[in-house]
């Protein structure tokens, strides 16, 4: 297995490329925390149970992603500045197919 | 005043296990949390989840975990002021500390022990521009005492336990009930999601959904709201209420103990790994909140760093004594309530 590339908008606005492993069982929330592009405390508060939302993004690009779960259907349902491309970072296990990848992190709410 | 030896800000995991530790030393505790229950984000985030790296549990529910330290620190007695935060502290001239909470408690001990997780936990608010202006005039995220709610006009916005479970309980009280939901879906206990059903079905429950409560209106204090109905039938309807509720559940914050004057790194306190003390002597901070190189934000790191914590705080409070520590197999617990637990002595007796 190796590294993909994907693009990473924090939310200061700025882009980030990085190499994200696929051989280390992360999600795109833990990549944003190991990249340290969002304050620690402000991302993966629940840990990644997909119980709190802080690691909200949207999808900008058009890879098959792995469907949602019912647990991040209704977080969403529950979170703030949701839109039709969001998705929880930490239901996204970092895969080969996901080269390429493009994602802007939401707001912090 | 409440007076103890080690004030505990923060009753989850390791600020529960500090008073166990403590109790060995034969020093009492009292713990301050901002939410109503002790246990932290083990009670509040994820009390159905499973932990599977406590040492010495193969698997137990975070809930359950939570309860079993309860019931460890029982004999310990501990003190609690539950649903306050502690806003803030200042140090006396005797050297011990005073903390004050958000509703004025006051607290006194030589020792103070944060450990306080990601912060305190507060309401999720949602984006609506005037929301602010009507606090506590019409608008509440918590409901303290469901009384004043009587035979008033009450919107619950949400889509979780705590809206289902409110809607289900005011439906009794308010003179009407009204749940605001941007899902047709709830998540909650089947039960409660089957109860509100029966409610709605009887017409003490109206259900509006999939919408959003989008602006507030009142002049002194709020008498109505927009509602956005999305789907199938996108239309805004005006609702007369009293009272507005959204429950979109907790996030935690630092809150004011960033304002302690203690050195804070990304969101977190920074401690010497010797002992877990902070930049001001007598003020530690255990577990999640606390950072130092290598840190890792687990549970049973938490325990750990309570255990030196202890150990510091005793010296601080008896800098003269002398003292070694003692195995609870050799020592026993002795609770201040009197209780003593001891490994059984083995006899010794001749076998004929």
């Amino acid at each position: 297995m190796s590294d993909i590339k994907i693009k990473i908008t924090d939310r200061d606005g700025v882009l980030h490329e990085i190499d994200a492993p696929t051989d280390m069982n992360m999600n795109l929330m833990e990549i944003v925390r190991s990249y340290e592009l969002a304050p620690e405390g402000t991302i993966g508060i629940c840990g990644g149970m997909a119980m709190c939302a802080s690691c909200q993004c949207y999808v900008v690009s058009d890879h098959q992603l792995p469907e949602m779960s019912d647990d991040e259907d209704a977080m969403l349902a529950e979170a703030f500045h949701v839109k039709d491309n969001s998705r929880l970072g930490c239901q996204i296990q970092m895969t080969e197919e996901l080269e390429g990848l493009e994602v802007e992190l939401a707001p912090e709410s | 005043m409440i007076k103890t030896d080690i004030l505990i800000i923060g009753a989850g995991p390791t600020g529960l296990f500090a008073v166990f530790e403590a109790g060995l030393l034969q020093l009492k505790c009292h713990l301050i949390d901002a939410l109503p229950q002790p246990g932290g984000q083990c009670s509040e985030i994820y009390p159905k989840k499973p932990i599977y790296d406590i040492p010495g549990f193969p698997e137990v529910l975070a809930g359950d975990l939570v309860n079993n330290l309860m019931e460890q620190i029982k004999a310990f007695q501990p003190g609690f002021t539950l649903g306050e935060r502690a806003n803030t502290i200042e140090k006396l001239e005797d050297g011990t500390f005073l903390v004050t909470t958000n509703k004025g408690t006051q607290h006194n001990a030589p020792i103070v022990a944060i450990a306080g997780g990601l912060g305190s936990f507060e309401p999720r608010k949602p984006l609506i521009s005037n929301l602010k202006a009507f606090e506590d005039k019409g608008v509440a995220y918590f409901i303290k005492n469901p009384e004043i709610y009587r035979d008033k006009k009450v919107l619950i916005a949400g889509g979780g336990d705590s809206a289902l479970d409110w809607s289900i309980f005011l439906a009794d009280v308010a003179s009407e009930v009204t749940l605001v939901h941007r899902r047709n879906e709830f998540r909650g206990a089947l039960d409660s999601v089957e109860k509100v059903q029966v409610l709605k079905d009887q017409g003490k429950i109206n259900l509006i959904t999939p919408a959003e409560v989008t602006e507030l209106k009142g002049t002194d204090k709020l008498q109505s709201v927009i509602i956005q109905k999305s789907g199938d039938t996108e239309e805004q309807i005006i609702k007369e209420v009293d009272e507005f509720i959204p429950l979109f559940g907790l996030s935690p914050k630092l809150g004011p103990i960033a304002d302690w004057g203690l050195e804070i790194e990304k969101n977190a306190i920074k401690v010497d790994t010797f002992d877990y003390q902070t930049n001001i002597p007598g003020i530690y901070a255990i577990g999640d909140v606390n950072t130092y190189p290598g840190k890792l934000k687990l549970i049973l790191c938490g325990f750990h760093e309570a255990t030196l914590m202890c150990q510091s705080a005793y010296q601080r409070i008896y800098p003269d004594k002398k003292y070694v520590m003692k195995y609870t197999t050799v020592g026993g617990v002795s609770g201040f309530d009197g209780s003593k637990k001891q490994a059984p002595k083995a006899v010794v007796k001749t076998i004929e």
